[in-house]
C-alpha cells in the first residue's frame, strides 16, 4: 500500500544525490581553496540576508522601551526580553479581533476548499462519468484566463457578499492548480482497488471515503496547507470586499498600522498604558508570521512533492 | 459494474449517436457506449452530485464574471446595475488608449517584467547549482530550509520586513546614523524602486524557484559525470555539457510560464508600496485597474484595462507555448 501513496520515486528531492555517504566520488578533483571559500562566503551571506529581517523583528518585539531608545529603534539582542507587547495587543481590541477573524477564515476556508476540491477531483478522475471531459476543460481554461478584478467585484456585490466574510472564502474556493494536482494523484491509484471495492459492494461515496482519501493523506495535506497559507496571507480581497474596518483580517491590520505606519492608539487596543510603538508593531508582524512558522515544518515536508506533481502533470 | 470498464470517450452525446449507428460499428465500440445516457446518469448520480459543488463554483466565480466583462463595453453605473447600464461599444477602450496614465502603467509593467526576467529568472538556477555542489547533505538541508521560508509569508509581511531593515528608521539607516554616515533613502526613492521590487522578488522566491531545478539536477545520471571526468572534462566543462543540458527543458517550461504571466508583476507588492514612491513609479496594469476602477469609480474604464490585460496574457501563454514547441520542448501543455 505504501507504494501507492508515492506517485513518483524521483520526487524525493531532499535526499542528497550522493546518498548518505556525503563524500566526493573518487573521480572528482579536490575543490580549490579559493572555490570552497567563495562558496562558503556566498552561503553565509545568503543565510544572513534571509534570516536577518526575522531576527530583527523578533528581537525588537521582545525589547523594552529603554532598550529601544538606547539602540535608536532596533534591538538585535534584547537583554531583558519582555512579552508586554504581545500581552497588550492580545488583550482585546483591533489586533486580537483581526487574529481571530483570520484564524476563523483560514480554518473554515481550508475545510470548505478541501471538501470541494476532493469531491470534484474524484469525480473528474474516474472514467465513464458523464460530462467529466467538458467539465475538466472548463476547469483547465481558468488557468489560462482570469475574469478580472472589476467583474469579480461587481459579482460579489450583486451576490450581496460585500462586507461579508464569505467574500473572503467563496471567490477563491477551488484553485484549479490544486485540483489538477489532486486529480493526478487520484488517477495513480490502481484500478484494481476500485474493482475490488466494487465487488465488495461499495458505492462511489464509500470508495472515496474508505479507499481514496486514506490513500491520499499526503496530497490532501499538501493541498490543505497551500489553501491554509493562501487564506492566512490574503489581504487584497479583504481590502476590496470589506469596507467595515471592524471586520479586517490580520494582514490588513498589518498593512495599515505597520506598512503605512498609522499609530495604534491605546483606545483601539483597549488598554490604558502603552508599551513602545516599535515593539507593538513588531509584535503584530510576529503574530502574522507565527502560524506560517508553525506550519512550516509540515509545509517543507510535503510541498516539494506537491509542486513537482503539479509541474509534471499540469 | 458498468462504470468500471475503461472507456475512451465519455462524451455525453455518444449514447444518442449510438442509436443511429449500424450494428457493425456498434460492436467495434467499447461495451459501455451501449448504455443509454439516462441510465448512465442514474448509475453515476453519486459522482455527479460530488461534481456539482466544484462545478457550481467554477461557473459562478469564473464564467459568470467572465461574461461580466461586458461591463467594459458599457457605461456602467453601480446604482443602476450592469443589466440596465447603457451599451457604449468600444468607446471605453478609445478613452483608455487615449489616457497617458494607462500607457505609463503599461510601460512600468513591461519595465518590471523585463527586470525580473533578466535579474530574477536566472537566480534560482544559479542557487540550485550552488546548493547542488555542496557535498554535505546537512548543510544542504539547512540552506534549503532557510531559503524556502520567505515564499510562504505574505507580501504585506515581506514589505514590512524590508521596511524594518532598509526603511528610513530601519536597521541599516540606524547603523549608518550611529556611525556618522548619511542615511540612504531606499524604500521611498522612485529611482531605486525597480531594483527594490526585483530584490524583494528574489528574496521571497529564490528558494521556491530552486526546488524544481534541484529535482532536475537530482535526476542526472551520475555516471555521465564520471564518464566526462574520465574523458578529461574539468568542473566547468562538466557543468556546460552535462548539468546545463539536464535542466534545459525545465528552464524552457519555466520561461514559458513566466512569459505567460508577464503582465501580472506582483500586484500586491505594488499596491503596498505605491504610496511610498508615488504612482508614476509604481503604477502597473493591475494597480491601474484597481485605482481607476474601484477607487476613482471609473468602473468601465477599469474593466476595459483588465480585459486588455487578460486577453494579452492569454495570448502570451499561447504564443510562448508555441515557441516552446518550436524548440522541440514540451512547454506547459501539449496539444
Amino acid at each position: 500500500m505504501s507504494l501507492i501513496t508515492r506517485p513518483r520515486a524521483s520526487l524525493a528531492v531532499n535526499r542528497g544525490r550522493r546518498g548518505a555517504k556525503d563524500q566526493r566520488p573518487a573521480w572528482e578533483e579536490p575543490p580549490s581553496r579559493l572555490g570552497s571559500s567563495a562558496k562558503a562566503v556566498v552561503i553565509t551571506v545568503l543565510v544572513i540576508v534571509m534570516t536577518l529581517p526575522f531576527v530583527t523583528v523578533l528581537s525588537t518585539s521582545l525589547a523594552s522601551q529603554k532598550e529601544i531608545t538606547a539602540a535608536g529603534g532596533f534591538v538585535l539582542f534584547p537583554t531583558e526580553p519582555t512579552f508586554q507587547a504581545y500581552t497588550t495587543i492580545l488583550s482585546g481590541g483591533i489586533v486580537t479581533r483581526a487574529v481571530l477573524v483570520s484564524l476563523a477564515i483560514t480554518v473554515t476556508g481550508t475545510v470548505l476548499s478541501l471538501l470541494t476540491t476532493i469531491t470534484l477531483a474524484y469525480a473528474l478522475s474516474k472514467r465513464g462519468v458523464p460530462g467529466s471531459k467538458p467539465v475538466l476543460l472548463l476547469v483547465l481554461f481558468t488557468l489560462l484566463f482570469a475574469p478580472g478584478m472589476i467583474p469579480m467585484y461587481v459579482l460579489v456585490k450583486e451576490l450581496g457578499l460585500l462586507d461579508s466574510y464569505w467574500a473572503l472564502i467563496l471567490p477563491g474556493l477551488v484553485n484549479a492548480f490544486n485540483l489538477v494536482v489532486m486529480r493526478a494523484f487520484f488517477m495513480n491509484i490502481p484500478e484494481e482497488l476500485y474493482q475490488a471495492a466494487r465487488i465488495d459492494g461499495a458505492g462511489d461515496w464509500r470508495i472515496l471515503t474508505r479507499i481514496v482519501m486514506p490513500l491520499s493523506k499526503g496530497v490532501i495535506a499538501v493541498v490543505g496547507l497551500f489553501y491554509a497559507v493562501t487564506y492566512w496571507n490574503a489581504f487584497f480581497n479583504a481590502m476590496l470586499y470589506l469596507n467595515d474596518t471592524g471586520k479586517w483580517p490580520i494582514q490588513l491590520v498589518l498593512r495599515t498600522y505597520v506598512v503605512q505606519s498609522k499609530q495604534l492608539n491605546a483606545d483601539q487596543l483597549g488598554i490604558t498604558h502603552m508599551p513602545p510603538q516599535q515593539s507593538i508593531s513588531m509584535a503584530v508582524v510576529m503574530l502574522a508570521l507565527l502560524p506560517i512558522l508553525a506550519l512550516y515544518p509540515f509545509l517543507q515536508k510535503y510541498f516539494t512533492k506537491g509542486v513537482l506533481t503539479g509541474a509534471i502533470k499540469g | 459494474m458498468i462504470s468500471l470498464k475503461t472507456e475512451r470517450r465519455p462524451d455525453t452525446t455518444s449514447a444518442a449517436h449510438e442509436a443511429r449507428t449500424p450494428k457493425a460499428r456498434k460492436q467495434a465500440r467499447p461495451p459501455t457506449s451501449r448504455v443509454p445516457l439516462g441510465r448512465r446518469l442514474r448509475n453515476n448520480w453519486v459522482m455527479l452530485a460530488l461534481m456539482a459543488p466544484g462545478l457550481l463554483f467554477f461557473v459562478v466565480f469564473f464564467y459568470v464574471p467572465m461574461l461580466g466583462n461586458i461591463v467594459a463595453f458599457e457605461d456602467y453605473q453601480p446604482f443602476i446595475g450592469f443589466k440596465d447600464s447603457a451599451l457604449v461599444g468600444f468607446s471605453n477602450f478609445q478613452e483608455l488608449f487615449a489616457d497617458a496614465a494607462f500607457w505609463e502603467a503599461v510601460r512600468n509593467t513591461l519595465l518590471f517584467a523585463a527586470l525580473q526576467l533578466v535579474l530574477y529568472f536566472p537566480a534560482p538556477l544559479a542557487l540550485a547549482l550552488l546548493v547542488n555542489s555542496l557535498v554535505g547533505s546537512k548543510v544542504r538541508r539547512f540552506v534549503q530550509s532557510i531559503v524556502y521560508l520567505p515564499h510562504f509569508i505574505s507580501w504585506v509581511l515581506v514589505v514590512a520586513l524590508f521596511q524594518q531593515v532598509l526603511g528610513g528608521a530601519g536597521l541599516l539607516n540606524n547603523f549608518l546614523r550611529a556611525h556618522g554616515m548619511d542615511p540612504l533613502d531606499i524604500m521611498t526613492n522612485p529611482h531605486a524602486f525597480p531594483l527594490l521590487i526585483t530584490a524583494q522578488v528574489i528574496w521571497k522566491d529564490i528558494g521556491w524557484g530552486m526546488i524544481i531545478y534541484l529535482a532536475a539536477l537530482a535526476n542526472v545520471d551520475q555516471s555521465l559525470y564520471e564518464a566526462a571526468a574520465v574523458d578529461g572534462a574539468n568542473r566547468w566543462r562538466r557543468m556546460w555539457h552535462v548539468t546545463l543540458p539536464a535542466v534545459r527543458s525545465v528552464t524552457i517550461m519555466l520561461l514559458v510560464l513566466r512569459l505567460g504571466d508577464v503582465l501580472s508583476v506582483g500586484f500586491e507588492q505594488f499596491l503596498l508600496q505605491r504610496d511610498a514612491v508615488g504612482p508614476r513609479a509604481a503604477e502597473v496594469l493591475d494597480t491601474y485597474v484597481y485605482y481607476h476602477g474601484v477607487v476613482y469609480g471609473d468602473w468601465s474604464i477599469g474593466a476595459a484595462a483588465g480585459l486588455v490585460k487578460g486577453v494579452i496574457g492569454a495570448l502570451m501563454i499561447w504564443g510562448a507555448n508555441r515557441l516552446a514547441h518550436a524548440f522541440g520542448e514540451q512547454g506547459v501543455y501539449s496539444k
